[in-house]
């Protein structure tokens, strides 16, 4: 069969690296441009530039935020974006390499407000660079926006957070979420089993969704779960584990390379055949399974972002844009980051300063804001204003005539997928999520 | 007894798997004794190599399995051998006799460098060459199925290993080579060209490993990174087994196959342990490895 994912390697090959040039020559501008200081405002974008989460997660991102950092400058971004620069100021980028774990990622974030004198910091998709960033983030003073890390532990661990900020949600909703689509559209599933990558994230994730499942599903068994190490690539011994146990449903919070690599192997082997895959970041492969993951396969991206992204001229635009620049339509990685670079926007031009807006002021700008973006209107309404509250979504995967489309799409509030302020996440699941409004 | 079928299976498909991955580093170390580091990246050019090459005759219209296989086979000899001859004309042969970890650390040099080189020329969107896997089909025992690429590679394994042992110990050229393992100096006084023969050694070496990328390449999702994960397994199975042996790159690799299937079907959350549980538990009573060969220090 030709699918546009094979006709187009060798175009890929070129677009990559022209990607690479142009990521790199964003961080050489940022630097070059240092000497305008006091006429512009840098930010810090952090993101994976290298390893495995560099080329589903990292380098969407960038371009996702390159993309709407070009059209700020340019004054070309619909409404209520669409004056020129951030508090008038031309935005200026230092994008740095998130790879080297979260002792590197301390020292490059110093090095950023050091010696960079950036204005406000922008990244992280590591839910271990965002623990260790949150606490350097408050004793420096900076304002500081997470994009995707999903660690619902960022600020249980920060007291009184002033400075750090999260745009997206946290994993407990993705699996929360994922849970309420399951008793909603397989209710009979009897047999339930699971396939994470060996580490906090899919750790957590599997808690999260068993805790869940276990209150919103109390029939259903849960039969396997699998912890294959991270960038393992090859799942055959898991996949026979997975069949020996003949689930119903296989749930997975793997992602990027590993996330296609195991829904190809399972749907070639007939494990999906078997039982129905549930990948709660699924939407980064919607334009890439080209028919290797069944119809039917329940996809998540992490709210509503990338092919979840609701039609309103933010979303059509940055989709246009994105689409013109890389030939493809934004995967939710690219979405998230969107979303931090229009929130920034959003504080500095609502900061009420002369000139370059300090990390007070945006952080007062921010806190508690609701903004619109990409994505909808985004409420920063937990965490004490300092994180954002949005729609978790789900959908179905299908591929038909080349196309691929979600459908049977189902959206919870943020209300119903998110513990409130003052609630510790895994005691509000196993209390039966008190205070929840899912209308 | 469904498990225990699915264990053989799987503990004897992944072994294979791990040969493959880790024949080239034994090769190389046994005849040169260099830790190649370098290792994981020519796994990671044959697995792009193979990637881009498949894309490529994919995009075309092409659909024959046997075309696809001599494509995966010829890309990967092409740029394992091209890159080994590289490596060890342009730096390696500048450096012989010296300490063997200042070799190890100027092939991590090399790792590093090959890293950044795939990144350059492939970029960092993952690369999929699934058509062969799929087309492969799959085999049906009960609810459990084998893929039929899986089986596959076990008998390519199968003939790499037989034929890396009858190129040792049945030619001409093998025999060279025992004698360079057996005593480097008296092999160069009786007239051999051991650079010759090093040479040959890490062409073929690099060459194998590429050619475990190229043939994993269709599995898996090809990113950057890849051949850094793939080298720490290939240290396990080659120190188990006993550095520089082949029969102890095999039976290390059937042991941690079969170790680790035996986990994953019975006790899923100890799959990475138990890897290096059984490299620990085989050195603390052979620390030369099962096969491996103690070597008296010349003075």
């Amino acid at each position: 069969m030709k699918n546009s994912n094979q006709r187009s390697l060798w175009q890929k090959t070129l677009l990559n690296t022209a990607t690479s040039v142009a990521v790199a020559s964003v961080g050489v501008m940022g630097m070059a441009a240092s000497a305008h200081a006091e006429e512009s405002f840098k930010v810090g974008f952090v993101t994976f530039l290298s390893g495995g989460a560099s080329g589903p997660f990292g380098v969407p991102a960038a371009q996702g935020a390159d993309i709407v950092i070009k059209a700020i400058n340019e004054g070309s971004l619909p409404a209520p974006y669409d004056t020129k620069g951030v508090n008038g100021l031309t935005l200026e980028s230092v994008v740095v390499d998130e790879a080297g774990g979260p002792t590197k990622q301390v020292e490059e974030y110093r090095n950023l407000v050091q010696r960079q004198d950036v204005n406000a910091v922008i990244g992280y998709i590591s839910s271990g660079d965002c623990l260790a960033i949150g606490p350097v983030a408050e004793e420096m003073k900076m304002f500081t926006i997470a994009f995707d890390c999903g660690t619902s532990r960022l600020f249980q661990e920060i007291d009184n957070p002033q400075y750090m900020f999260r745009t997206g949600l946290d994993a407990v909703a993705d699996n929360v979420g994922a849970a309420r689509y399951l008793a909603e559209t397989h209710p009979d599933a009897e047999r339930i089993a699971g396939i994470q990558q060996n580490y906090a994230w899919g750790q957590d994730s599997w808690q999260d969704f068993t805790l869940a499942l276990e209150q919103l599903m109390p029939e259903a068994e849960i039969v396997n779960n699998q912890m294959p190490q991270l960038f393992q690539g090859s799942y055959s011994t898991e996949i026979s584990a997975l069949q020996t146990q003949r689930p119903d449903i296989v749930h997975s919070s793997m992602w990027g390379g590993d996330m296609e690599s195991f829904t190809s192997q399972a749907n070639a082997r007939g494990l999906l055949e078997q039982a129905t895959a549930l990948l709660t970041t699924g939407e980064s492969g919607l334009h890439r399974f080209d028919g290797q993951a069944p119809n039917g396969t329940i996809l998540g991206g992490r709210g509503p972002f990338g092919g979840f992204m609701p039609e309103n001229d933010l979303s059509e635009w940055f989709t246009k844009a994105y689409e013109e620049e890389h030939g493809t339509p934004p995967s939710y990685p690219a979405s998230k980051a969107a979303q931090a670079i229009l929130a920034l926007k959003y504080a500095a031009d609502n900061s009420d300063a002369e000139g370059i807006p300090s990390s007070e002021q945006l952080a007062k700008a921010l806190k508690g804001a609701e903004f619109e973006s990409v994505s909808g209107t985004v409420k920063m309404a937990l965490a004490d204003g300092h994180q954002a509250m949005q729609p978790m979504l789900y959908g179905e995967y299908h591929f038909e005539d080349g196309e691929a489309e979600l459908r049977n799409v189902k959206s919870y509030p943020g209300e119903c997928v998110s513990a409130p302020d003052g609630y510790d996440a895994q005691q509000w699941i196993k209390e039966g999520f008190p205070g929840v409004d899912c209308n | 007894m469904l498990t225990v079928w699915a264990i053989l299976i799987d503990g004897f498909i992944y072994a294979s798997w791990l040969f493959l991955v880790a024949a080239g580093l034994t090769v190389i170390y046994g005849v040169m004794r260099i830790l190649n580091m370098a290792h994981g990246s020519l796994y990671a050019l044959g697995a792009y190599a193979s990637a881009s090459a498949l894309g490529w005759y994919y995009a075309g219209g092409g659909d024959q399995l046997l075309v696809a296989f001599a494509i995966i086979a010829a890309s990967a000899v092409l740029i394992g051998a091209l890159t080994g001859l590289i490596i060890e004309r342009g730096l390696l042969r500048l450096m012989y006799g010296r300490d063997e970890v200042l070799m190890l650390i100027v092939t991590f040099a090399v790792l590093l460098i090959l890293q950044d080189a795939v990144k350059l020329i492939w970029g960092t969107t993952p690369y999929s060459a699934y058509q062969p896997y799929v087309a492969m089909g799959r085999i049906n025992i009960d609810v459990l199925t084998v893929s039929g690429y899986d089986l596959m590679v076990l008998g390519v394994s199968i003939v790499i290993g037989f034929g890396l042992w009858f190129w040792l110990e049945r030619t001409k050229v093998g025999k060279i080579l025992r004698s360079i393992i057996h005593d480097r100096e008296v092999s160069e006084a009786m007239g051999v060209n051991v650079r010759r023969m090093f040479t040959i050694t890490f062409m073929i070496g690099a060459t194998l490993g590429a050619i475990a990328g190229g043939i994993t390449a269709p599995i898996i999702s090809v990113v950057p990174g890849l051949g850094i994960e793939v080298i720490v397994m290939a240290f396990a199975v080659v120190v188990t087994g006993g550095l520089g042996s082949i029969t102890g790159a095999a039976v290390g690799a059937i042991i941690v196959g079969l170790a680790r299937a035996a986990s994953i079907h019975t006790m899923p959350e100890l799959e990475l342990f138990i890897i290096y549980a059984v490299m620990a538990g085989v050195l603390i009573f052979r620390p030369h490895g099962l096969f491996g060969q103690v070597i008296a220090r010349k003075i």
